[in-house]
Parts: C-alpha cells; structure tokens; sequence
C-alpha cells in the first residue's frame, strides 16, 4: 500500500508553476529520490507534503491522512529536514535533540536513551554539549538525521540532505539514511543533484524538470531504458530534460554554500 | 490557507481536555528553549539594561526636580518607574516577532511548523519566551529603583502580580509582533515598522505621565493602548503608596482578553511567513 500518494499535487507562484500535476505514489519502506536541477519544484513538492505549504491544486496523501484537511494527522507520523542545515546554533546538539523529543511527544522514560543511542550513532556522543554553532555543516546534518531517530517518523521527508558537504561527509551521510530505513522502517522521500546519490541509495527515482516529472522508476530501469551500453543516471538526465543536472545551478549553490560557512563561521 | 483549526489536533480520541493539556505542554517546551538559550549566553540580558538606566537615571531625575508633571500624591520617580519597566518590556517584546523571520531564513521555524504542535502554542511558546526575557528587565529596573530611592512595595503577593503583569505585557506585545512579522515577512520592512510602532505606543500611554494632562484625541488613543493597562496594573502594585486608576484585576484581565485575541490571529497568520 502506497504510503505516499499524490493526485495532480500543482502549485502555483504568481504566473509560474513550480509543480505542475504531479502524480506518484511511494510505498511503504522505500527510499524516494526526486531529482531535479535548481528550480525543478523539489523543495515546494517536499514542502507541500510536509504541510508547510498549500497546493494551488490537487492533493495528496500521507499515511492515509489528507495533507491539508487532516494535517495536523500527517505531522503526526513525517519528519522533515529542510534544505537550509537548520538546527539551532544557540543550542548543544543534545539540548536540540532533547526539544524535538518532546515536541513530537517521545515518551519521557524513553528520552534520555534515545538521544544518546541517536548521538552514539551518528558520531556526535562527544560534541552532545557543545554549541551546535560549533559544528560542522557535516555535523549538522547527522544531527538532524539524529533528530528523526528520536521520533522515529513514519515518513522522513529529507531535502537535499547532502548539499554543501564533503565527500566524505556525504558518504557517512548515506550510510546513516540506509540504517534508518533498515533499523526503523522508516519510508525515505529526499530530493537531491547528486545522481550519484540517488543511484546509491535510492530504490526509485523521479526525474523533476520545471515542476514536471519526465520520468518515474528504479535506477536501473531507467538506465536501461536509454538502451545505451553503460548509461548513467546522468545520461538519463540529459535525455529526459534535454539539459544536464550540473548546470545552471553555480550561483545558487555558491551562496548557499557560503551561507552555511557564515552560519558555521 | 489551509482548513485546519487553530487548536490542538483533533485525533478522534482527543477529548477537549487532552487538547489543552497538549497545548500547555507545547507551550512551555518553546519556552523552555528559550530559558536554555539564555542559560547559555546571557550576555543580551546585561546590554539590554542600560536603556531603562538612563531613562531612570536622567529623565527621572530631571523631572521629578522640576515638579512639571502632577503625579498626585507619588513623587515623580516613583510614578515613572513602573512606566519605565512597561517601556523596557515593550521594547523587548515588540522586535520578538524578528526571531520569527530570522528562524524562517535558517530553516529552524520550518521544523517547528511541521511538528505536531498546535499552531497556537507555538505563539504562546514564543510570547511565553518574551516573558522569560523581560522578567530579567523586571529585576534591574526593580535594582536601579532600590539604589535611586523609589518606595517599593515588597509585599510578596504584590511582587508575583508584577511578574504576572510583565509576562502578561510582554505577551501581548510579542504576538503583535508575530503577526506583524507575519504580514512584512522580511527583517528589513519590520525593523522599519517596529521602530515605527514603539515611540508611539510608549507615548501613547500613561507610562511618564498621567492621560488627564493629554489632549482628548491622545486619551483615548491611549485608553485603546494595552501598555496602559499594564502600566496601571504596576503602578497599583510595584509602588508602596501607588494605586491602579482602573483597578488590577480589570487591567490583568484587559490584557489577558487582548493576548488571547492576538494569539488566536497570530496562529492563523504565522504559518504563512513559510510561503
Ligand atoms: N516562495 C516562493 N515565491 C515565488 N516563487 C517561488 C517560491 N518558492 C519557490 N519558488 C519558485 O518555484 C520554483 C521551484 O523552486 P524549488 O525551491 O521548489 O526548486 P528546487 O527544485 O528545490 O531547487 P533547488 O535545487 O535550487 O533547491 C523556482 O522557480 C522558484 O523560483
Ligand atoms: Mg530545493
């Protein structure tokens, strides 16, 4: 049974469509990967499912729950880690974790043990009392994935959970997103640029160009579909939005880079 | 806008009294943030003092010299010092709806709006928060009172009141704040319009003198100013001698009334500042 559902999910800004019809389904326990260069519409889809935002028209399911007539049923079973790395530097990594437990109403005998099971496996037992003004950006992101192996969503909606990292950090990254599918059963919708990501971890991947979706399935089908020998994710790109993943989106990721070094700095 | 009430999430199991609960919970966790952040750099708390120092310190001491305010019974420092806390409460609280903005630029607010929290206690959290700040402020100008020769009152019962009037005062203005931030949606159109705000609200209002000396348009401007409530609560309550023109309890009450009605718009509005 589908866990994720939308039905021509659309939005609309001003006199652009940043989503346009969108209808896909995501099962239960699956890593799902949207694709799309800068622009594409994978933060407003990630953000209409997380019921930040209204869809201008259509909808979609969460766990059965109607995304904006019983959102408050749906916030009750995602998690969501935003694109910007968004953990409160005013705070130690334990102290953030320790919030979030009990906004999403972890029960207080199984707090403690949580957060630091979180912290021990995400590397950051020994930074728990620091500032996480004092972090990395790596370190961020694995708290924040810490932060969803305290509630343990249903559904962990992850945006762009590698930008801005190094190789190796996106590395580690990866290998915690699979533990927690594995370890909690968690279902995974991330977006990325990285085609090399979503080969790695995702079991299907949507291709999303200028708020539409040009192509649907798992990677190797559709690296097969090119019917070229050796075909990569990215060539599957090209051929689908006419354009390569990799342009177009300097500026953007440089000032986003440049954000995170302000915020960290 | 999307169709969802305001309140607690109506699983089908929740009774009314669950849904409280839950927001009373939420609301402290917020404000609890708030505590821990402070418990960690409370430097804000020390540089945010020196403004109702000089106003105690020069205009008070200048015009309770030269006698130009009628203030009843009260010398004129004592009259003003409540006033002067109500300032530097106001001031606090009327630039809160920035943090909204500014955790809205970092992602952070995005975390908390999905959430299962009632959209209202994350107002309240943050109006709770301001609070939390202002009482700090309570504590100087409650010092600088003591070292200048203000008679306070230091009858326990009336002290909680204060702390109930600040958090109270604090509470109002921080939702407003909120929903202004909600409406300009970025940090430099609300700085504009904060700054906008304050200088009239203060003035329109009986912190530094008595409404009787204004013109009649001013008073009631400043009869509609919830300041002037909590003005009058902590000038009936702070002061040994003072006494509150429209009675404690109708001004906690007004101000409640205008917090709720505040909080209620604030949790329509702010979820908007994502989109
Ligand atoms: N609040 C907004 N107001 C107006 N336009 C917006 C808003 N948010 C997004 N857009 C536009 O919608 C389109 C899709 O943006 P979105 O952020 O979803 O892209 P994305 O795929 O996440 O890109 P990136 O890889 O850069 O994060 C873009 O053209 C963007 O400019
Ligand atoms: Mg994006």
């Amino acid at each position: 049974m589908p866990i994720v559902e939308t039905r021509n999910l659309s939005k609309r800004y001003g006199s652009s469509l940043a989503v346009k019809e969108l209808t896909l389904s995501v099962e239960s326990g699956e890593i799902f990967g949207l694709l799309g260069p800068n622009g594409a519409g994978k933060s407003t889809t990630l953000k209409m499912l997380t019921t930040l935002i209204p869809p201008t028209s259509g909808g979609a399911l969460v766990g059965g729950c109607d995304i904006v007539r019983q959102a408050n049923a749906v916030r009750r079973i995602i998690g969501y880690v935003p694109q910007l790395l968004s953990a409160d530097g005013a705070l130690s990594g334990f102290e953030n974790l320790l919030i979030f437990s009990k906004l999403y109403e972890v029960p207080r005998a199984q707090r403690r043990a949580r957060i630091e099971e979180a912290l021990e496996v995400m590397g950051l037992s020994e930074f728990a009392r620091k500032l996480v003004r004092t972090y990395s950006g790596g370190m961020i992101r694995r708290l924040e994935i810490a932060q969803a192996m305290v509630y343990r969503p249903k559904v962990l909606f992850l945006d762009e959970p590698t930008v801005g990292l190094d190789p190796v950090a996106r590395q580690a990254v990866w290998e915690r997103i699979g533990e927690l599918r594995t370890a909690y059963g968690m279902t995974i919708v991330l977006t990325t640029h990285y085609m090399e990501e979503a080969d790695d971890l995702c079991s299907r991947v949507g291709i999303l160009h200028l708020g539409e979706m040009m192509a649907l399935g798992t990677p190797a089908e559709l690296k097969a579909s090119l019917r070229v020998p050796d075909a990569t994710l990215d060539d599957v790109f090209v051929n689908f939005a006419g354009t390569s993943l990799q342009t177009g989106g300097s500026y953007r990721d440089t000032r986003r880079a440049r954000r995170t070094a302000r915020r960290l700095g | 806008m999307t169709h969802e009430g305001l309140g607690a999430p109506r699983a089908a199991s929740d009774s009314a009294g669950a849904a409280v609960v839950r927001l009373v919970k939420k609301t402290l966790v917020i404000a609890e943030l708030e505590v821990r952040k402070l418990r960690h750099d409370a430097t804000e708390l020390v540089t945010r003092a020196v403004q109702p120092a000089l106003w105690l310190l020069i205009f008070g001491q200048v015009f309770t010299r030269v006698r130009a305010i009628p203030t009843g019974n009260l010398r004129y420092l004592d009259f003003m010092a409540p006033g002067i806390l109500a300032q530097s409460v106001l001031f606090i609280a009327i630039f809160y709806g920035i943090a909204i903005i500014w955790e809205r630029d970092l992602g952070i607010l995005h975390k908390f709006l999905v959430s299962p929290s009632p959209r209202a206690a994350l107002v309240l959290g943050k109006a709770l928060s301001a609070g939390v700040r202002s009482l700090s402020q309570a504590a100087i100008v409650y010092l600088l009172a003591l070292l200048l020769g203000v008679r306070l009152n230091s009858n326990p019962g009336a002290i909680a009141l204060v702390i109930c009037a600040v958090i109270l005062g604090a509470a109002f203005f921080a939702t407003l704040s909120l929903v202004i931030a909600s409406l300009v949606k970025t940090r430099e159109r609300f700085m504009g319009i904060g700054q906008i705000m304050t200088m009239p609200l203060f003035f329109a209002s009986n912190a530094i003198y008595p409404i009787a000396i204004m013109p009649g348009w001013l008073q009631v401007v400043s009869h509609a100013n919830p300041l002037t409530y909590e003005v009058d609560a902590l000038r009936g309550l702070m002061i040994s001698g003072g006494s509150a023109a429209y009675g404690v309890g109708p001004d906690l009450g007004i101000l409640v009334g205008a917090t709720a009605v505040m909080t209620l718009i604030a949790a329509r509005l702010f979820p908007r500042v994502v989109a």
